[in-house]
């Protein structure tokens, strides 16, 4: 099956029950086999008149106790921003999953990883966010029910990251039931209608994410800030491919990763000592794991099909440390095993 | 020793080729080997070339686009041009020869040999001539004339095109039985062979036609299948 | 009789044979306008703008200045242009997703303003670009591929009637109409109608065409022109709509 109908099947399986969503491609699929499982399943779906809508009416689902999520791609993802922005800031538990293509603007349908820093650090916020980027089909299955859990269980947005080459192609995945799986299943309850008449049983809910003054805003922001650092260990995942005895490290994430790890394979067999990190959770980062391997390395080489979105964040949160940090960067084009090989041997000579 | 095939599938819209990409990937996976399909997609609805890519391996596959692939079917003039970045000299280009026709060399012609004087086919129906009259441009693999169309048309219907296409790509490729097609054909058309029962066998027929002709071709070239 | 150049000036033969579908209603539309923007000569001041959606495909079609936007965002680009050059004469091409999905709020506000803008909408109930899905104007039980089942009135309400709403929000020195491809010497009046509007009024127009999708609603050429005539015509009745005083038939 496509990505995006695992997607469907997926959310399915982590007892989601509301989907909104406007169309725009490549994750327009995923409506089409929501909508078809729908009657069968009791599901809930709304096309609504653009992103902005649909994100919001996915909050609006969302606060009632319902498993609601939405999906976008490019310049909808781009709008997706500002209802993503107020979940930030209310700590609503939505997911969302971005099929990424060709941006800025319109640009291509197709693909691309130029939506990493807006899905992780989009809006006008701090980017409290929780982003896992898959590289297979299984991992779309697994990440969109994990995704589900982080989101109630840490109350930040959480977004499963693919793009458009996952959304199109056909691979072969294992779907399985969580609950028989034991795989842990989001808890859900309603955060704008708990039980009771309000002011007679409890207390009202009373929502806002508006604040008078400064000092108001830094008080609520200063608990969300250590509410994400205390979430950190929990949620931050990362991967590591031959990297014990690795001499050059090969840094990617999402679909590039396929790639990543052939071209590994490829240079450990011309005698190259080459090992392979990806960076399964981008928000957070996996800081404390590319570190410890950046120590060891002499060489990083960032792979991403973006100019940099990747590899500022592995900058970043590398300061400090030594090892050089080389780049190949193709925004919006896919990245083969041999291109991957090619620069780490010719950034091998240069170093 | 290594499997890996990668295969690049193209043709115009309505031509079937998504299908032969989709059951080629879900026959290499009946028979135990990794795959992958991915078809390329732009905005346009129709009138875009139609094109699949597939690999198939014994290990994991990593990147769904690749630079080269092992064998390729090239249904018209227009995805011959689009796919041409994807042959190597190594690369075995089926191509439907009751459509597109290899080139002649003409010492007198001017310009460059057949090749950016011609109008694409849409157009050049338009004005009146023969699609299907146009020469191929020069190719970097080994060109595999397979008449497919004409066998569909005069053999079968013309709508097997595809099936016949796909007979002889896994004629080149090995590794995937005529059987696994089979199951997966059943899998995606099974309702329509149901109404009608002639047609599974048809489409059998059609690709062990395919089959036949690929290696037929091959030791016509010389070449070990 | 001499020889009649069949071609508009104003068509962009470079860019022919176009990129819509056999069967689409937009090749209708913008012959149509072709025919308009020359009879009019407003090459030199003409601007042409088109939105996301099979509507993108005309953005080199024309003789003319053009410009692709983002999806429901081309009427306030060519509401900025007129805004500074009051002297171009600016075209919206939208499709029903963008005129009346995500673009609503934007063209009710110009419409409001009474912009002197001139947008012109195909119609062919769904989002075809994207893979046909549901859209405003989806009739009642059609089958797209986000209502597999039929839309379904109660849940997604009533196809939308865009020139009746833009019509009641609107001044009486708008122009407002809805027009078909299966008519088109009426298609050329409304849109000649709609641009001397903007031309000569200085006022707002806008004008729905009933188009058709063959390709999305998988209809053969027979069925898809019932659809338009029979079907689409009876929930999206063709007239004028607002004709404010003082536009003539002729300019």
């Amino acid at each position: 099956m496509t990505g995006n109908e695992v997607v469907a099947w997926a959310a399915l399986a982590a007892g989601a029950r509301a989907m909104f969503g406007y169309p725009i491609t490549p994750q327009n699929e995923i409506m089409h086999y929501w909508t078809r499982l729908a009657p069968e399943h009791g599901l809930k779906f709304l096309q609504t008149e653009d992103e902005l809508s649909a994100g919001f009416a996915t909050i609006g689902a969302v606060l009632t106790g319902s498993l609601a999520f939405c999906a976008t791609a490019g310049p909808g993802n781009v709008l997706m921003q500002e209802p993503i922005s107020m979940a930030e800031m209310m700590r609503i538990p939505a997911v969302w999953v971005i099929q990424q293509r060709g941006g800025p603007s319109t640009a291509t349908v197709i693909y691309s990883q130029q939506e990493t820093r807006l899905t992780c650090f989009g809006g006008n916020g701090e980017g409290l966010r929780i982003v896992y980027s898959t590289s297979s089909h299984q991992d779309m299955f697994d990440y969109v029910i994990k995704a589900f859990w982080a989101a109630w269980e840490f109350r930040f947005p959480t977004f499963v990251l693919g793009d458009g080459y996952q959304a199109k192609m056909r691979e072969p995945v294992t779907l399985y039931d969580p609950e028989e799986a034991g795989v842990a299943l989001p808890r859900v309850e309603p955060i704008l209608k708990p039980d009771g008449v309000p002011s007679v049983d409890r207390e009202p809910v009373h929502l806002r994410n508006t604040f008078n003054i400064e000092e108001e805003l830094m008080d609520v922001l200063v608990g969300h800030i250590r509410d994400y650092a205390e979430m950190i260990p929990r949620v931050v995942e990362s991967e590591e491919y031959l990297c014990e005895d690795a001499e050059v490290l090969v840094v990617a994430h999402g679909v590039v990763w396929r790639s990543a790890k052939e071209a590994v394979l490829m240079l450990r067999d011309q005698g190259v000592a080459a090992g392979g990190f990806r960076s399964v959770t981008l928000r957070p980062f996996p800081e404390e794991a590319l570190r410890a391997v950046a120590e060891r390395v002499k060489l990083i080489v960032v792979a991403e099909s973006a100019y940099g979105q990747l590899e500022s964040m592995v900058r970043d949160r590398l300061y400090g440390a030594q090892v050089p940090v080389r780049t190949l960067l193709k925004p919006g084009v896919g990245i083969t095993a041999e291109e991957i090989v090619d620069s780490v041997v010719q950034f091998s000579k240069e170093v | 020793m290594r499997y890996r095939k990668r295969f690049v599938i193209a043709g115009e819209g309505g031509q079937g080729v998504q299908v032969v990409g989709e059951i080629l990937a879900e026959a290499a996976y009946r028979c135990g080997l990794e795959s992958l399909y991915i078809p390329n997609f732009g905005v346009e609805q129709r009138g875009g070339a139609s094109i699949a890519f597939v690999q198939v391996s014994d290990a994991p596959i990593g990147a769904p686009k690749f630079e080269h692939a092992d064998i390729m079917a090239v249904l018209s003039r227009r995805a011959f041009e689009r796919t041409r970045r994807y042959q190597s000299s190594d690369t075995i280009v089926i191509y439907d020869s009751s459509n597109l026709k290899t080139p002649v060399i003409d010492d007198k012609t001017v310009g460059i040999q057949g090749w950016e004087t011609m109008a694409p086919e849409g157009f050049a129906s338009a004005v009146g001539r023969e699609p299907g009259a146009e020469p191929l441009p020069r190719s970097k693999g080994m060109l595999l004339p397979i008449p497919a169309s004409d066998v569909a048309k005069n053999e079968f219907t013309p709508r097997v095109l595809n099936m016949v296409v796909l007979g002889a790509i896994i004629g080149l490729a090995g590794n995937i039985s005529e059987e696994a097609v089979m199951e997966s054909l059943e899998a995606e058309l099974g309702s329509k062979f149901a109404k009608d029962e002639s047609l599974r066998e048809m489409n059998r027929k059609a690709i062990r036609r395919g089959i036949e002709l690929a290696q037929q071709e091959l030791s016509r070239a010389g070449v070990e299948s | 009789m001499g020889d009649e150049q069949k071609v508009p000036k104003a068509w962009r033969s470079e860019t022919k044979p176009h990129r819509f579908c056999p069967g689409c209603g937009h090749g209708i539309i913008l012959k149509g306008l072709a025919d308009v923007i020359d009879e009019l000569g407003i090459h030199r001041q003409g601007v042409f703008a088109c939105d996301i959606g099979c509507s993108l495909l005309s953005w080199d079609f024309f003789n003319l200045d053009s410009i692709q936007t983002h999806h429901g965002r081309t009427v306030p680009v060519v509401v900025g242009m007129k805004r500074v050059r009051p002297d171009l004469t600016v075209i919206a091409y939208v499709g029903d997703g963008g005129g009346y999905s995500i673009g609503l709020q934007h063209l009710i506000s110009s419409a409001v303003r009474n912009d002197p803008v001139t947008v012109i909408l195909a119609n062919n109930t769904v989002y075809a670009m994207t893979g046909g899905q549901m859209a405003p104007t989806t009739l009642p039980g059609q089958k797209t591929s986000t209502t597999p089942y039929g839309r379904s009135v109660p849940e997604t309400g009533a196809p939308f009637m865009g020139p009746e709403i833009v019509a009641a929000a609107a001044t009486d020195q708008a122009y407002v109409a809805r027009g078909s491809v299966t008519k088109f010497p009426e298609l050329k009046q409304i849109l000649k109608k709609a641009l001397l509007n903007q031309i000569q009024r200085s006022s707002f127009s806008f004008v729905e065409f009933l188009s058709s999708c063959p390709t999305n609603w998988r209809t053969k050429p027979s069925d898809t022109l019932k659809f338009v005539n029979e079907d689409m015509a009876a929930a999206f009745p063709l007239k004028e709509h607002r004709v404010p005083e003082g536009l003539g038939a002729s300019g």
